[in-house]
């Protein structure tokens, strides 16, 4: 099946060259921070992750969010669904392999990062989330070839890739889950300390994931014979409208506990990101403009009118991918660390490296995708041919 | 995976790292390479005859003692020069830039009460608390979350409850410095040795290498050969140190009659370093 990534018209193979080019560049960037060691980055003593592991958390809420697509198909039989669930699949698959290289970005001793498997350490959530993200990986990989090689050859899957569907759909909620384990479990980072965060983390999730798969679907639909649908599409925009609504909720509700309960320890971090704190406030911006995006998102996707116009709803998705981006891309780690637990502020701004090592791990995911999301739809098109 | 270097740094007693001034009153059997049978054929490793043991080490900091900030310098330089901790802001160093302030690598230094004990507050503190530096360092705690975060077990506690690290072992993934809530730990964000003096050079601790996590190790080098903890000889008398378990040792002694404090007592982390305020 592989061999159909191969043949492709020149748009394709341009798309891919460049993409190819900036994993190069990220490459590179990355042998130089092996060589220096993670001081390349912008990172500190007291904002001791950053970008690289903000945009991990974020990406598995990406790949979390296929089961957005295999609840309504394989459990609820949604017939729509079932020509696009592999869509889902795929961009699991991608993004999940996006979280891995940016954990190994993100290592000091990558060379070693075997050791978390010679010496298994259950009590540690980082060695569950090794096994949940892998375990993942794994699944949506031989779910998706096996569907697809079976559409291919116009059969239906085979029986023995039912239980792992099922299994999928519990693994997806466990992979943010445990995710969000590894920050709220912490004594002493009052912003993380909140029961909150994991379904903030799925909600936030679940409205990402879906919209970055419309507006997969609509370009697709443009630069293709396959078309997913408008129904699909719709329905999509439904689950997107629920989560970003519900995510807002969730940080509503967040925000009313900690300034209502008045603890300094939980308050401070929030002040820091939304007004700055002793001065320092590089993210303020950011965060405004995330609060921002959210909301008119959600004003955009309740109107039954507007969320029905592709055009609109294309803007509502954006405004919802970029806001949920900064939400956890930028706020979420940064704003732990800050300040730290002595109360003292010390900012973190990535720095040129970090971020063009990021883009190359972004372009690697991007260049998986590409491949799968070609397979997808060269299958998709010559059956319907 | 139990190599015979982490039964080394296990065991209480024995020099944490192995290191080439502690051999001679380590006495340890290897039995050559006759790996592959049992246990008797692993090399045993047995406490050297002066080793200070303890249930649960512990140390009380009575911070009467300190005047201002010039008396805690001795003590943590003595803490930092032997155990080769590097020191980036040294304006004499060819590679000194401002920025290197992130990277800066802490196992004991002093804050101010309210940035130690950040959880009070207190707007009218006392004149003499406001402007006392305190001296602070891993609290070796009774329930550490370092260690439990840790995913390779490189952050352990022994059974003296020193909380250790094996840098070799050591991934670099951070998890352990986001779990402590006292900040005690640091990250090599590049190679520390070249900010070591070489005239200062210990040649007797490991310098460490780039992408691994450090702290204070109590000393464990030190008590294996039956010396107290660096610090607490610079002190003058200002730290002691001793078993908590042990009714009759000094910290205990200490505890029973002053009132002292700990960081953060509230997350229920058990520290082990008490302060008299
Ligand atoms: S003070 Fe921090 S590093 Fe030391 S034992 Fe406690 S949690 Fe671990
Ligand atoms: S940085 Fe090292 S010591 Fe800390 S949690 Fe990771 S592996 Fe353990
Ligand atoms: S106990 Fe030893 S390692 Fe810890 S601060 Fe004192 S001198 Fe340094």
């Amino acid at each position: 099946m592989l061999e159909i990534a191969f043949k492709g018209t020149k748009r394709y193979y341009g798309w891919m060259i460049a993409l190819a080019s900036v994993i190069g560049v990220g490459f590179l960037c990355y042998l130089w921070q092996l060589k220096f060691g993670l001081g390349v980055t912008g990172m500190s003593r007291d904002v001791s992750w950053g970008f690289y592991i903000a945009q991990f958390t974020f990406l598995v809420g990406v790949a979390a969010s296929a089961v957005m697509l295999v609840i309504p198909y394989y459990l609820h039989n949604y017939k729509a669904f079932g020509k696009i669930t592999i869509l889902g699949e795929f961009l699991a698959v991608a993004s999940v392999s996006m979280c891995l290289m940016f954990i190994i970005a993100d290592l000091g001793q990558p060379m070693r990062a075997f050791n978390v498997i010679l010496n298994p350490t259950p009590g540690s959530i980082l060695f569950w989330d090794m096994i949940v993200l892998n375990g993942y990986l794994l699944l949506n990989i031989v779910i998706g070839w096996n569907v697809l090689e079976a559409e291919r050859n116009q059969v239906a899957p085979p029986a023995w890739i039912k239980p792992f569907i099922y299994l999928s759909v519990p693994w997806a909620v466990s992979i943010h889950t445990v995710t969000a384990f590894l920050y709220c479990g912490l004594p002493g980072r009052g912003f993380w300390l909140t029961a909150i965060l994991a379904p903030r983390f799925l909600s936030s999730a679940f409205a990402a994931g879906p919209s970055f798969l419309i507006l997969l679907c609509l370009l697709i639909r443009k630069i293709s014979k396959f078309d997913p649908g408008k129904e699909q599409i719709q329905s999509l925009a439904k689950i997107v409208t629920y989560a970003i609504i519900l995510n807002v909720f969730f940080f509503a509700c967040e925000v009313f506990t900690v300034f209502y309960s008045n603890i300094p320890e939980h308050k401070d971090h929030f002040i820091y990101l939304f007004a700055g704190l002793h001065g320092h406030g590089v993210l303020v911006p950011w965060m405004w403009t995330s609060l921002t995006l959210m909301l008119l998102a959600i004003i955009l996707l309740v109107i039954p009118a507007s969320r029905k116009q592709e055009g609109v709803l294309a803007v509502a998705c954006v405004f919802v991918f970029v806001g949920t981006w900064i939400d956890k891309g930028l706020g979420m780690i940064s704003g732990g660390f800050v300040p730290n637990p002595m109360h003292h502020v010390s900012e973190y701004v990535p720095t040129i490296p970090e971020i063009i090592i990021t883009l190359g791990v972004y372009a690697t995911g991007f260049f998986i995708l590409s491949v799968l999301f070609k397979l997808a739809v060269t299958i998709k098109e010559e059956v319907s041919a | 995976m139990e190599n015979s270097r982490r039964r080394f740094l296990k065991i209480a007693g024995i020099s944490a790292l192995g290191v080439a001034g502690a051999k001679p009153v380590l006495d340890v059997f290897a039995s050559g390479d006759s790996h592959g049978e049992a246990a008797k054929a692993q090399p045993e490793i047995r406490k050297g005859e002066k080793a200070l043991t303890a249930k649960q080490w512990a140390m009380v900091i009575d911070t009467r003692k300190f005047k201002s900030g010039a008396d805690l310098e001795p003590i943590i330089e003595a803490c930092h020069k032997i155990h080769n901790v590097p020191d980036f802001m040294d304006k004499e160093n060819p590679e000194f830039k401002e920025d290197n302030r992130r990277h800066v690598i802490k196992w004991i230094w002093e804050e101010e009460y309210n940035h130690a004990f950040p959880t009070g507050g207190e707007p009218f503190l006392n004149e003499r608390i406001k402007h006392l530096p305190f001296l602070v360092l891993c609290n070796h705690c009774e329930d550490p979350p370092c260690v439990r975060a840790c995913p390779t077990k490189a952050t352990f506690k022994r059974e003296d409850g020193i909380v250790v690290m094996d840098f070799h072992r050591c991934i670099g993934c951070r998890f352990c410095m986001a779990a402590c809530p006292y900040g005690s730990r640091s990250f090599n964000f590049r190679d520390p040795r070249p900010f070591i003096k070489a005239e200062e050079r210990n040649p007797e601790f490991p310098t460490r290498m780039k992408g691994v996590v450090e702290k204070c190790n109590f000393c464990a080098e030190r008590l294996a050969v039956g010396q107290m903890p660096a610090c607490v000889e610079a002190s003058n008398g200002a730290i002691a140190f001793g078993d908590l378990y042990d009714p009759e040792s000094e910290v205990r002694k200490l505890l029973a009659s002053n009132f002292t404090i700990r960081r953060k007592d509230g997350l229920g982390t058990g520290p082990t370093v008490y302060y008299i305020v």
